[in-house]
C-alpha cells in the first residue's frame, strides 16, 4: 500500500457523485481511469481524504456523432474512442492524437475526461480540445455549465472545474466537407512518454487546393495547450505552400513560452515548436489535398 | 485510525473470490499478498514499467494503478490464468521459452499479458503492432528482439491450430 488512507465511494449515478462532491468539498476527489491520479497518490503528491469513483456510471460512457459535433461522455475510455470508426471519420484528429497517449494498458483504463481534467500541459487530448475548440460540460448539484477549451484550461494541471463539479461530456467540433486533413506529431524521449513538445493541425481546402479553414496548436510549449487562431487565419486563402506554413510556424514558436528541464532546454523546446508546427501543418495539408 | 473495509467479489482466473479490503489496497498487492498469485510482478508501482499488467474484463491494464475495491464485480486474469488448468504452458508461454523471450523473467508476466491482449484482438500482427503492444512494458535484459520474435512465433502457431 503506497497511498495514504482515504474513504471511498463508488457512485452509481452522476447525481450521486455530485452530491458527494457537494458534501465533502475540497477534501474529495473524483477518480476516473486513475492513470495519473493513482501514481500521484502513490507518491503522496496528493492525499485526498475522500475518493469518489465514477467508473461505473454508464451514463458517462458514450460516443454520439452528430452533424456538427461528436459528443463524448467524460468517463469514456480512451481505447473506446480510438476504436470508434464513426468518430475517426468525423473528428480524425482524435484517433491520430490517441496513438501518442501513453500505452495500450493505460488507454484501456484511462478516460477522455480524466485526461482533460488532469490538464497536463504536454498531454495530447487537451491540445486537441484547445485547437478544435471543444466544449466541456460541467455538472454540480446546482446545475450545469459549458466552457470553451480556452476558458477550461487555466494553467499547468489547472482547470476551471470547481471542487463540486464533475466533467460530464465533451463536444468535439466536426469539420464538414470532403477536403479536411489533420495531423498530430510530437517528440518524446520514448514513444508513449510525456511529449517535450507536441503539435497538431487541421486544415480544409477547396477544389483548387486553396485553404478555406485552418487551426493548429502546440502542447508542452507553455503552461496550457496553445492554439493560434490569428496566425492560422492568415493561412486561409493561401495554397498552404511551404513558405506560408514556415511563417506560421515561426510566429507560433515566438508566441510559445516553454519551460526548460534536464531533458530539453527552453531554447530546444522552442526550436521543436517551430519544426513540429510546420510538420503538422504540412502533413495536414497533404491529407487534405490527397 | 482504523480504515473502513469494503466487501468485494472479484472473479480471478475463473474463480470467484470474496474479500474485505481497505480502499487503498492496490489490485496487485491484493493478488500477490492475499491470493498469493505471485506471478504478477510489482515493479515501479506507479504505472511506468508494465510488470504488473493483468487483464481486466479481457483487456490489459496495470494492476498497480487500480485499487482492489475498484475491481469489485469485474473479471481479472493474471499470468497464472494463461496456463492450462493442469498448469501446462499455453502456446504463447511456450513460444517465449523457445524464442528466448526472457532472461531474468521479471517483466515476463507483463509481457505475456500484453501479448495475449494483442493476439486476442489481432491474430496476425505486424512487427510494428507487436512493438506497439509491448511498448508500455519495460525489459532491461533482452533488448526486446526475442520478445518480438516470441510473439510472432506464438501468433503463427495459434493461427495454424
Amino acid at each position: 500500500m503506497k497511498a495514504a488512507p482515504f474513504e471511498y465511494a463508488r457512485s452509481a449515478s452522476l447525481a450521486e457523485a455530485c452530491a458527494l462532491l457537494a458534501k465533502h468539498g475540497d477534501s474529495a476527489k473524483l477518480i476516473a481511469g486513475g492513470q495519473s491520479l493513482v501514481p500521484m497518490m502513490a507518491m503522496r503528491l496528493v492525499r485526498p481524504a475522500f475518493l469518489v469513483d465514477i467508473n461505473e456510471i454508464t451514463a458517462l460512457k458514450f460516443v454520439k456523432v452528430d452533424r456538427d459535433a461528436a459528443r463524448v461522455g467524460a468517463c469514456t475510455r480512451q481505447c473506446t474512442l480510438e476504436r470508434d470508426d464513426a468518430l475517426a471519420a468525423n473528428v480524425p484528429l482524435l484517433r491520430r492524437a490517441l496513438a501518442w497517449v501513453g500505452h495500450v494498458q493505460t488507454r484501456n483504463r484511462g478516460t477522455v475526461g480524466g485526461s482533460l481534467a488532469h490538464a497536463d500541459p504536454s498531454a495530447e487530448l487537451p491540445l486537441v480540445a484547445r485547437v478544435l475548440g471543444a466544449k466541456m460540460t460541467l455538472r454540480s448539484t446546482k446545475g450545469s455549465r459549458t466552457l470553451d477549451a480556452e476558458q477550461f484550461f487555466t494553467g499547468p494541471m489547472s482547470t476551471s472545474i470547481r471542487p463540486d463539479e464533475c466533467l460530464e461530456e465533451i463536444h468535439w467540433p466536426v469539420w464538414n466537407g470532403e477536403r479536411v486533413g489533420s495531423a498530430f506529431t510530437e517528440i518524446a524521449i520514448r514513444h508513449g512518454d510525456f511529449a517535450m513538445v507536441a503539435a497538431t493541425a487541421q486544415v480544409s481546402v477547396d477544389g483548387s487546393g486553396r485553404c478555406t479553414r485552418a487551426a493548429f496548436g502546440l502542447g508542452g510549449a507553455a503552461g496550457t495547450p496553445l492554439a493560434f487562431p490569428k496566425i492560422a487565419a492568415r493561412l486561409v486563402g493561401t495554397k498552404l505552400d511551404d513558405a506560408a506554413i514556415e511563417d506560421a510556424a515561426v510566429e507560433a514558436a515566438k508566441a510559445s513560452d516553454p519551460g526548460g528541464d534536464l531533458h530539453a532546454t527552453k531554447e530546444y523546446r522552442r526550436h521543436l515548436a517551430r519544426v513540429l508546427a510546420a510538420r503538422a501543418l504540412r502533413e495536414a495539408r497533404g491529407r487534405a489535398t490527397q | 485510525m482504523s480504515e473502513t473495509l469494503h466487501a468485494v467479489s472479484i472473479e480471478v482466473n475463473g474463480k470467484r473470490r470474496e474479500a474485505r479490503v481497505s480502499a487503498r489496497l492496490s489490485l496487485v498487492d491484493w493478488l500477490r499478498e492475499e491470493l498469493r498469485l505471485t506471478g504478477t510482478h510489482v515493479g515501479c508501482e506507479h504505472g511506468i514499467c508494465g510488470a504488473c499488467s493483468v487483464m481486466l474484463d479481457g483487456e490489459p491494464v496495470r494492476s498497480c494503478l487500480m485499487y482492489t475495491v475498484q475491481a469489485n464485480g469485474h473479471k481479472i486474469t493474471t499470468v497464472e490464468g494463461l496456463a492450462g488448468p493442469d498448469g501446462s504452458m499455453s502456446v504463447l508461454q511456450d513460444a517465449f521459452c523457445e524464442a528466448h523471450g526472457l532472461q531474468c523473467g521479471y517483466c515476463t508476466p507483463g509481457m505475456l499479458i500484453a501479448a495475449r491482449g494483442l493476439l486476442n484482438a489481432n491474430p496476425n500482427p505486424t512487427e510494428e503492432q507487436i512493438r506497439d503492444a509491448i511498448g508500455g512494458n519495460l525489459c532491461r535484459c533482452t533488448g526486446y528482439q526475442q520478445i518480438v520474435e516470441a510473439v510472432h512465433l506464438a501468433a503463427e502457431r495459434m493461427r495454424a491450430k
